[in-house]
Parts: C-alpha cells; sequence; structure tokens
C-alpha cells in the first residue's frame, strides 16, 4: 500500500533578507501510513507547522523528496488531496455557516445542489446542524473551529492537515474537542497530521507522535501510542496514558538538551 | 415636550438628531453674525439667503431654487459620470497594483504625486485636449475620484489573513478565484469608505470643472455668477453653495445606503 506521506531527507533553509539562515528542516524522514494519526510535537521555533507546511506544497523543499499519495506535494495540492485546519478558524465574515463549508466545492465546481447537501452533511457530522445560516461571529471559538474542521472535509480528502486546531481553546473545550476529533477520524477513515504543543492533547489522539526539536528543526523519535480504542474520558485516566505522557516529555526534554 | 419624555431613555431618531444640528448651526450662524457684528455682506441673515431662494434671479425669470436645482442636476450628470469613470479605473489600479508588487512599488508614487497637482492647473489642459467638450466635467471629475479608490482598494485587497490565502492555495484555487471569493469581498468595507470620499469630491471635481469648460449651466457656472454679484446680493452665492452642499450630502448617502445594503451581513 502506497504511504500517504513518504518524506526522505527533507530539508529546509530559510534564507535571504540580510538575516543569518536558519535551517528550520534537518534530515527529515518520515513515513505515514494510511488511517493513521500522527502527532508532531515540539517545542516553538522546532519546524513542526514548516513540515506541515511542506506535506502541504504550502512551502518548498530546500532538498529532499517530498510524495503525498505517491505524488509530489505540488501535484497533490493541485489535485485537492488533503483539507486544511488551522490555529486560527480562518472562516470567511461574510458567508453563512453554510456557505463556509461549501467554499472548498464551490472552487472545485461541485453543482449547487450537491454542495448544499455535503455541505449539511459534514455540519451534521461536526454536530452543528441547526447553524447552517448563521455567521461565524454569532459562534464561540469552538464551534468556529468545528465548522474549520467540516469544511476542510467537506470534500473527503485523504488527508487531513491540522495546524494546532485547538492551541486557542480552553482546557475543557479542547478535550471535548479532542474526542470529537477521534470520532470524526475514525468515521471518515482519513489520515491525520496533526500539530500540537500539548503533550496529552498528542498522546489522547494519536498512533503515533512525533517528537521534534529546535535549531535545527529535526525529528528525535517517535512513540508508537498503543491506547485502545475507543478512547474516551478514563482513557484520559489511565495508568497508560500516564506512561505515555511522561514518556513523551522526557523525549521533548533529552531533545533540548541534545540542542542545547 | 420634556414632561412627555418618557421615563425610559429612548434613542433618537437619526432625523431628529439631523433637525436638531440644523437648527443648532443656524443658532450658532446668526450668534456669529450679531456678537461679531457682521454686516450682511459678510454674512446674510439666513432668513434672507432663505427668501432669495423663493425670489427670481433675473427679472421676470423662474425662482433662484428652479434655477439652482436645474444646475445642481446638470452639475450631478457630469460628478455621477466622474464617480463611476473614478471608481473603476481606480478598482481596476487598486485590484493590479495588489497582484503585483513591482508596478506597486513603481507606480503607486506617481498616483499619489498626481494628487499633490492642483486640480486648477490640470483642468485646463484637460479642456484642451478634449477640445472643450462636455466629456472634459466627469474627466476631471475622475481625476480626483480614482485616488481614494486606488490606495483603499489596494490596502483592502491585501487585508486577508496570510492562512486564507494559504486556505485558498491548499484548494488550488486560481488568482481570478482567490480575487472574487477572497480578496475583493474582504475588501469591500475599505472600498465603500473609499467611494463615500469620492462620493463628495466628484462634486467638487464638477462644480471646478465647470469654469475652465465654460459650461454655464452647472452649479459652477451658477457660483461663478453669483460671484460677480456678490456686492449687491451675497444671499445668492451662499444659496447656491448651500445647493452644492445638498448635492455633495445625497452622494454620500447613497453610497452609504448602498455600502448598508452590500455590508449588512459584516459586522465589524
Amino acid at each position: 500500500m502506497t504511504p500517504v506521506v513518504s518524506l526522505t531527507n527533507v530539508n529546509k533553509i530559510f534564507s535571504g533578507g540580510g538575516r543569518p539562515q536558519t535551517v528550520a528542516l534537518k534530515d527529515i524522514n518520515l513515513c505515514v501510513e494510511p488511517r493513521e494519526f500522527i502527532s508532531l510535537i515540539g517545542p516553538s521555533g522546532c519546524g513542526k507547522s514548516t513540515l506541515l507546511r511542506v506535506i502541504g506544497d504550502l512551502v518548498t523543499v530546500s532538498s529532499g523528496e517530498v510524495l503525498v499519495n505517491g505524488k509530489s506535494a505540488h501535484e497533490a495540492r493541485i489535485k485537492r488531496e488533503y483539507g486544511m485546519v488551522f490555529q486560527s478558524p480562518v472562516l470567511f465574515e461574510w458567508r453563512t455557516v453554510l456557505h463556509n463549508v461549501e467554499l472548498p466545492l464551490e472552487i472545485m465546481g461541485v453543482p449547487k445542489a450537491e454542495r448544499t447537501r455535503r455541505a449539511r452533511e459534514m455540519l451534521k457530522l461536526v454536530e452543528l446542524h441547526g447553524f447552517e445560516r448563521h455567521y461565524p461571529w454569532q459562534l464561540s471559538g469552538g464551534m468556529q473551529q468545528r465548522v474549520a474542521i467540516a469544511r476542510a472535509l467537506a470534500f473527503s480528502p485523504k488527508l487531513l492537515l491540522m495546524d494546532e486546531p485547538f492551541g486557542a481553546l480552553d482546557e475543557l473545550t479542547r478535550e471535548r474537542m479532542n474526542a470529537e476529533l477521534l470520532r470524526i477520524w475514525q468515521e471518515t477513515q482519513t489520515t491525520v497530521i496533526f500539530v500540537t504543543h500539548s503533550i496529552p492533547e498528542a498522546v489522547f489522539l494519536s498512533t503515533r507522535v512525533v517528537v521534534m526539536s529546535a535549531r535545527p528543526g529535526r525529528i528525535t523519535e517517535i512513540v508508537p501510542i498503543d491506547l485502545p480504542y475507543p478512547r474516551n474520558v478514563e482513557t484520559r485516566e489511565s495508568p497508560r496514558f500516564f506512561e505515555l505522557v511522561t514518556h513523551v516529555r522526557e523525549a521533548l526534554r533529552r531533545g533540548e538538551e541534545m540542542g542545547a | 415636550m420634556v414632561a412627555a419624555a418618557p421615563s425610559v431613555k429612548r434613542r433618537t431618531s437619526p432625523a431628529l438628531a439631523a433637525v436638531l444640528v440644523l437648527i443648532a448651526l443656524a443658532i450658532i450662524w446668526e450668534l456669529v453674525k450679531l456678537v461679531f457684528r457682521l454686516d450682511s455682506r459678510t454674512l446674510p441673515h439666513l432668513w434672507d439667503i432663505l427668501a432669495a431662494l423663493g425670489e427670481p434671479s433675473r427679472r421676470n425669470g423662474p425662482p433662484l431654487i428652479a434655477v439652482l436645482l436645474e444646475a445642481a442636476v446638470f452639475t450631478a450628470q457630469g460628478a455621477v459620470v466622474g464617480f463611476a469613470i473614478g471608481a473603476v479605473i481606480g478598482f481596476v489600479l487598486g485590484t493590479v497594483f495588489a497582484h503585483v508588487p513591482i508596478l506597486e512599488r513603481s507606480l503607486v508614487p506617481y498616483v499619489v504625486a498626481s494628487q499633490t497637482v492642483p486640480i486648477l492647473a490640470i483642468a485646463p489642459m484637460v479642456v484642451i485636449w478634449l477640445q472643450g467638450s462636455w466629456w472634459s466635467v466627469p474627466v476631471i471629475a475622475a481625476y480626483l475620484t480614482f485616488f481614494p479608490v486606488t490606495i483603499n482598494t489596494l490596502r483592502g485587497m491585501k487585508s486577508p489573513d496570510p492562512r486564507a490565502i494559504e486556505l485558498m492555495r491548499s484548494y488550488a484555487a486560481s488568482t481570478w478565484e482567490t480575487l472574487w471569493k477572497l480578496r475583493f469581498p474582504a475588501a469591500l468595507p475599505a472600498i465603500f469608505t473609499a467611494l463615500k470620499i469620492s462620493a463628495t469630491s466628484s462634486v467638487v471635481g464638477a462644480i471646478i470643472a465647470e469654469l475652465p469648460v465654460g459650461v454655464q449651466r452647472g452649479l459652477g457656472g451658477a457660483i461663478l455668477n453669483f460671484n460677480q454679484y456678490y456686492i449687491t446680493g451675497p444671499q445668492r452665492l451662499w444659496a447656491a453653495i448651500a445647493v452644492a452642499a445638498l448635492v455633495g450630502i445625497v452622494f454620500f448617502a447613497v453610497v452609504s445606503l448602498v455600502e448598508r445594503a452590500a455590508l449588512r451581513n459584516i459586522v465589524r
């Protein structure tokens, strides 16, 4: 089976503007299988957001190979093979919730009726039915982020790229969104790559946690997460969960010391 | 009236507020005249100006108000056409500048420079180029109106969150789709701000343009004419100025109404 994402010796160097060169990504090798949920975790400046953008062809690499579904990242973007969710919802304030979710379908030329049907279905999936005609400013932060997720899933991409999507939410809302995201991931059978600062969030959601460290940005460890499904509130209180959280925390610390 | 006021705090209606402001301005006008002992040539009584509107401006002619309103309609035509030309040019320039940084950097200074040249210097040249046709009026009005639209369209088109641009890129949206689905709606509030400024300056532009063009039928002609007879009838010039201001206010109000309809779903 072709891996969804395959990164081979990827390097990214930011330079120019009279500033010293920054090695944002150094020798990144990663292979993501279909149906995986991968979290990228690491300190600020470790390049995890850059890595996500490299996979999404929003940033070009300096060297190395990036394959998405066996194609170049550029080709995969042109073929609309991934959905993107950012830290802020980035909803269009002049569009209703329904029309925001329809946006990618509109650009992809899906007929009006089909578009509306898909968008309604997605809003049901994120439990926002009844809010179709609301405007973004009428929703809470958590609800807005769910609209953003519905929008990213509207065209059934094989890959979902998420850049700290719950970073701006309070702890309880965040845990609820984590549970919902797991449910959505299981229902839609997509592959997810998820950038986060939060260790418990990464452990709770992932099949594997990719630990990164800064200066230069690199992968220091990949931690497989063997927590059983379904994962719920009890999962967060299980001994195995704490073991894994501790494991990831120590991996992060080791990475920091290596860099220092 | 005070006694009848309900105890619950009520919002004053905009129409009532406008009338109250008008009354206050009238009182200030007359107070200034009284306190500084200004004669009626320097500052005529408001009621003299109002009365002049009802009197014929020429012997056995129609009342002044009819003359001025006819002139206002004529000037408004030049202003509207000029406003439209200026708005379209401004929108196109702003949009191009927002997409082509090299053009923005190289041409925006000239756009700014164009506005430092007094319209009085430009107007006679335009008249000569267009051989004194009526079209000189809207062209000169457009010269005043394109600038705010250019600058605000440029600013508005560049206003979207960089992540919104990335989002459109992730959908492999074309530049054209990103323009119409993201940049243009995001720019609308800024564009309307510019259109409101341009609406009033297009009236000024049309009035000024009428002078070198030698158009007699507009407000420019009327103002020039009443200027010459200011000593004998100062209230007629004041009346012409009031009508010119009215045209500007009507323009502004029309654009504001369109703005309200277009942006009704956007809460800022």
